[in-house]
């Protein structure tokens, strides 16, 4: 029986990324350990092909392989951003690895599979390939956490990902039987069709528990509260620039599968999801707020204040409608320049050629190292909202998208976790610039370093003046979401 | 039709009574046992239900594989599951909770179950007729054609499972001796023999 081959042009930058990596491992395997730095400059550059490749494959809206991939404006953006922030850390891994001893072929190979899993899940247009999507990222971050092998920490950051990750993944798969027992199929846009103008009340009891695990799946992928419980120790315990690629990359993938499962197929079921979002995003924002203020280790708190950012980022997805939508869209994109620039600080301080992790390691950091503390208090200030920086923007478009949606409760208590929330941005700036010095952080900073930094840095500071592309992209973005 | 309904609720009833047993037995190595039992039976259920190839899977990939290496693991791991047990009794009330409360959603889910009258139009692979097609067949028609996409992505997952495994738990030992085959053919008579002359009756 003669079957047609699909379509395979709209997937070409997923198939180029699959074929670079299995190409690299043959090349990582045959020239042995020290190709690291090689294989590691060669995914980047894989990685940035991919990146040239998405919007050029992509005019309008596309489905293939027997409509289980989809792309669109949507999933260019968010490609975008995932495949930025994978090269970008990356490129900070580099020097760390070395400097630390584990620098191995496999782990840029690793980054480049579950950046592959991540377009996949934004490409996703079915349950399944979302579920595979999924598994594929998942796995290479599992094994990414684990992979300073020869410490407690980073093994035990490993084994609770992967336990926790299993669960969600089974709650995640139980959903998923339940919509297909309830709807007898599996495709996004049957789904769609299906739910088309019907009243959310008639639908019934057994569809809406498979779409609340659905949520609860997706909700711990994107460490949303209360399903946050793995992020703090395994934030603390994995690589450092392992760290910086799980507050960046994964997150923007899980909450484009967020934004895509709940807007395409169950968008016409809004009343009965809005609730469940509405409860994790408050809830995260308080805990993000309220938990970080006694850490002392920095990624810890880097973790909590990724719980809360996740809560501000929702606020905008329970506001919905395609405002909403472009809302979270630009709180992705200056999340991912905000959190990278943080981590690359945060991958400065050593001392003695250790890495230190206390919050009171920054000590007089502006006398020391006074680039470096310019670059940590703006991002800091962004992150706690203040105008005019970035995250400031990125706030008021969730909050404004969730006050025309008549979300008032959600806003108020939205602006007051983040008034909470300043208190440990802004301790982290005292403590460089008032407190006595402790020892000095080494120098100098690696090149590629610096170079992020400073594009952070700018990016951060100066959106105000300029931000035209960002805004007008996750406009079209959404747009095209709400187009199909 | 009687002896099918009996066959089936003999297979269940061992099914449901060896997943009790693979929670409740004192021996872990019992425990794995009963695992086994109890796939075995949902094999038979698979043969009931028509669908051959899953029943063949199972056995192989679950019985043949996976319980294996359970059974290897539990038998080579020094655990010690009395401590292990300990909080058993104390996490009964939430686990039992728990299980209430998922039971409570089934019954209602059952409860609200109604076939739609469209539902056959919107079902995405009707299933052919098995007089017809073999299950393996059906499957092998659509696994490379209709689902290519996912089947390639579960090899990629397989992949990284690999690469994996050997990133964490790989290690060059150093002073290993290895077998170099090329190094031995190339070895010449006068590297490996030496010949000494030996005078009689002198021993050497």
């Amino acid at each position: 029986m003669p079957v047609a081959v699909p379509e395979l042009m709209p997937a070409l930058p997923e198939i180029f990324l699959a074929s670079a990596a299995m190409a690299l491992i043959m090349f990582g395997a045959f020239r042995g350990e020290d190709s690291t730095r090689t294989v590691s400059w060669l995914a980047v550059l894989a990685l940035v092909v991919a990146a040239i490749a998405v919007p050029v494959v992509t005019q309008s809206r596309v489905t293939t392989f027997a409509g289980l991939f989809v792309t669109d404006a949507f999933a260019v953006f968010m490609k975008e951003l995932i495949l930025l922030g994978s090269a970008l850390a990356i490129i900070m891994s580099m020097g760390f690895n070395e400097r630390e001893k584990i620098a191995r072929f496999e782990y840029p190979i690793l980054f480049l599979f579950a950046t592959l899993g991540m377009m996949l899940m934004v490409s996703a247009n079915d349950l399944i390939a979302l579920y595979l999507g999924i598994e594929l990222q998942s796995l290479s971050l599992y094994v990414l956490a684990a992979f300073r092998r020869d410490t407690v920490r980073s093994s035990e950051a490993g084994l609770k990902y992967f336990v926790l990750g299993a669960l969600s993944s089974g709650m995640l798969l139980y959903g998923c039987s339940m919509i297909y027992g309830f709807t007898g199929t599996t495709r996004f846009d049957v789904l769609a069709a299906m739910f088309a103008g019907v009243d959310g009340a008639e639908v019934s009891v057994g569809l809406i528990i498979g779409l609340v695990f659905l949520v609860a799946g997706l909700a711990f992928k994107v460490a949303a509260v209360p399903f946050h419980m793995w992020i703090p120790d395994v934030y603390e315990g994995a690589p450092t620039p392992v760290t910086a690629f799980f507050a960046a990359a994964p997150k923007i993938a899980a909450m484009a599968l967020f934004i895509r499962v709940l807007i395409g197929p169950f968008g016409d079921l809004a009343d009965q999801w809005r609730q469940i979002i509405i409860f994790i995003s408050i809830a995260s924002m308080i805990l993000g707020a309220l938990a970080a203020i006694n850490q002392t280790n920095i990624k810890r708190l880097m973790a909590y204040s990724a719980i809360g950012h996740v809560g501000y980022a929702l606020v905008g997805l329970a506001a919905g409608g395609e405002i909403g939508v472009r809302g979270v869209l630009i709180y992705m994109a200056i999340y991912l320049a905000m959190v990278l620039g943080t981590f690359c600080c945060i991958l400065c301080m050593r001392v003695h050629g250790r890495m230190v992790e206390g919050i009171d390691d920054l000590a007089g950091l502006s006398k020391t190292h006074p680039m470096v503390a310019l670059a940590l208090a703006i991002f800091m200030f962004s992150m706690s909202g203040i105008p005019p920086l970035a995250g400031f923007f990125a706030k008021i478009y969730v909050f404004f998208a969730a006050i025309q949606a008549g979300l008032y409760t959600l806003a108020v208590i939205g602006v007051l976790s983040s008034v909470v929330a300043a208190f440990y941005y802004l301790r982290i700036v005292k403590l460089m610039y008032f407190d006595e010095p402790v020892e000095a952080f080494d120098r100098p900073i690696e090149r590629g370093m610096g170079v992020i930094l400073a594009g952070t840095g700018v990016f951060t500071l100066f959106f105000f003046a300029y931000p035209g592309p960002v805004l007008n992209s996750a406009a079209a973005a959404a747009a095209a979401l709400f187009a199909g | 039709m009687i002896v099918q309904a009996l066959t089936f609720y003999l297979f269940a009833g061992i099914t449901v009574a060896a997943g009790v047993m693979v929670v409740s037995a004192r021996n872990p190595v019992h425990s794995v046992l009963f695992l086994i039992l109890a796939f075995l039976n949902s094999a038979g259920l698979f043969v009931l239900m028509g669908a051959e190839f899953l029943a063949m899977v199972l056995v192989v990939v679950y019985v043949g594989a996976v319980a294996v290496l359970f059974l290897f693991v539990v038998m080579m791991l020094d655990i010690n599951f009395v401590e292990l047990r300990q909080g058993f009794l104390q996490y009964l009330p939430i686990g039992g909770l728990i299980g209430l409360i998922l039971l409570v959603e089934l019954v209602l889910v059952i409860g609200a179950w109604v076939v739609a009258p469209d539902a056959a139009a919107t079902i995405a692979e009707p299933m052919p007729a098995p007089e017809r097609m073999t299950n393996t067949h059906a499957l092998g028609l659509i696994l490379y054609t209709r689902y290519v996409y996912l089947f390639q992505i579960a090899g990629l997952i397989l992949l990284v499972a690999m690469v994996g495994a050997i990133v964490l738990t790989l290690r060059g030992r150093e002073g290993v001796r290895k077998q170099r085959i090329a190094a031995q053919v190339r070895g010449r008579r006068e590297e490996r023999v030496e010949l000494k002359k030996v005078p009689t009756r002198g021993g050497i």
